[in-house]
């Protein structure tokens, strides 16, 4: 078995291939419509959003080698229990850790670093791709399929923290100077701050994507 | 009773599930495409809500909160378990769909049919594990206001995928573009939804 993984190189046009589809052609949020659970809610802010996909990253990725590296003990019957198990236990590694090290951010994710948990991409990239490969494939998949998640995260909470608050990662970006209130023309759009806009700037994503990717529009 | 009314109305409208803070939104985007499955979902939401809250909220006041565990013996008193709340939420959750699963089998094999797929989905519904997460964060009084708390939630996710899914269900006659078709229009009418249900935010009860 080790002379077929030496026969093959680590970076792998196949495997690199399992980093690069879930960004565009197989992304978890836009296309497979996994995940948006504990996303959304974040994103007012850069910063928070950043510090969320970084998490589900984390744990995606490593939940993925375990599973499988595990993959042959699991009895098929109480897999949906282990896996939880697994999450569980990786999120609250990931918990304690932002609560040490970067508590206010920390606060502000209240419950949804919890709701990892529940986060459907991780269950369903472990019951569809860990379960039945092996661990360093596993691992790239999970890598992508994070950073695919991630990048959608990035980008919204980017917009709603650029024109809802004039900020980026907490520093003025537009000018005090051109607010009404200094004598200016310019004022901050508050509708991006509410929960709301979150879903509408995603469902703006997957038009634009789709537009672009014209292979991926439904048919109803 | 003033105090649980307000509780009832505020976690349907005012924090509601899927418009404050998008939890169950995949099986919300999923399962919303006709209106008599997502009742059946809404249903089988609202009882796994009524029943997981109040279950989780004795465990977490007399396990895992700190020094709950008082009743035990004198010396536990300064015990602080919480930060296993995660692994012990989601077990109870998942043992008691299964549980919910096995009554309502026997007792209403009628229910049973019309909700059975959908059950062991819920467990990993984010609405239910986040139920019971808020109910930790908000510490309520009572194990009264912790049921109602879950009940109304529950009714909260239930008129919000109903309406949903009676949307979509007219959206099928309108020319929507390509690109947008299924997934995309149903995020902006969701986002639309939500800023409806923003006009509730002011009230106080």
């Amino acid at each position: 078995m080790s002379v077929k993984i030496e026969s093959e190189p680590l970076f792998s046009a196949k495997n690199l291939k399992l980093i690069t589809d879930p960004i565009n052609k197989n992304n978890p949020i836009t296309v497979l419509v996994l995940g948006i659970c504990s996303a959304l809610a974040v994103t007012v802010k850069l910063e928070p959003s950043v510090v969320m996909a970084i998490s589900v990253i984390a744990v995606l990725t490593l939940a993925n080698v375990i599973t499988s590296l595990l993959r042959n003990t699991i009895p098929s019957r109480i897999r949906i229990i282990v896996q939880l198990v697994i999450i569980a236990s990786l999120v609250i590694l990931v918990d304690e850790i932002l609560k040490a090290f970067a508590y206010d951010v920390s606060k502000q994710l209240s419950v949804f670093v919890g709701l990892i948990i529940t986060n459907c991409i991780i269950m369903g990239r472990l019951e569809a791709f860990a379960l039945g490969n092996k661990p360093w494939p596993s691992t790239l998949d999970g890598l992508g399929n994070g950073i695919g998640y991630g990048i959608i995260l990035v980008i919204v909470g980017f917009f709603r923290e650029l024109l809802g608050s004039g900020t980026l990662w907490n520093y003025r970006v537009i000018p005090e100077s051109i607010y009404i209130s200094n004598g200016g023309f310019y004022e901050n759009n508050g509708l991006f701050i509410l929960p709301p806009m979150a879903l509408i700037i995603v469902g703006i994503i997957i038009w634009i994507q789709r537009s672009k990717t014209r292979e991926l529009i439904e048919n109803e | 009773m003033e105090n649980l009314l307000s509780i009832f109305v505020k976690s349907i409208f005012v924090d509601n599930m899927i418009f404050a803070y998008f939890l169950g939104m995949c099986s919300y985007l999923a399962v919303s495409k006709t209106v008599k499955t997502s009742a059946g979902l809404g249903l089988a939401v609202v009882f796994v809500l009524g029943i997981t809250v109040p279950v989780n909220y004795l465990i977490n006041n007399y396990l895992l909160a700190p020094g709950a565990l008082k009743w035990l013996s004198p010396s536990l008193a300064d015990m602080d378990l919480s930060f296993l709340s995660f692994i012990m939420f989601i077990a109870v959750i998942a043992s008691m769909v299964q549980l919910v699963e096995m009554i309502i089998e026997k007792f209403s094999p009628a229910l049973y049919s019309s909700l059975g797929i959908f059950l062991p989905l819920i467990a990993v519904n984010c609405a239910i594990l986040g139920g019971s997460l808020f109910m930790q964060e908000r510490e309520y009084a009572n194990i009264t206001e912790a049921t109602v708390f879950g009940l109304g939630s529950g009714v909260g996710w239930f008129l919000a995928i109903v309406g949903i899914a009676a949307i979509r269900e007219k959206l099928k006659y309108s020319n929507v573009p390509a690109p947008l078709r299924g997934l995309g229009i149903t995020f902006i009418v969701t986002g639309l939804m939500g800023i409806a249900f923003m006009t509730f935010m002011g009230i106080k009860l």
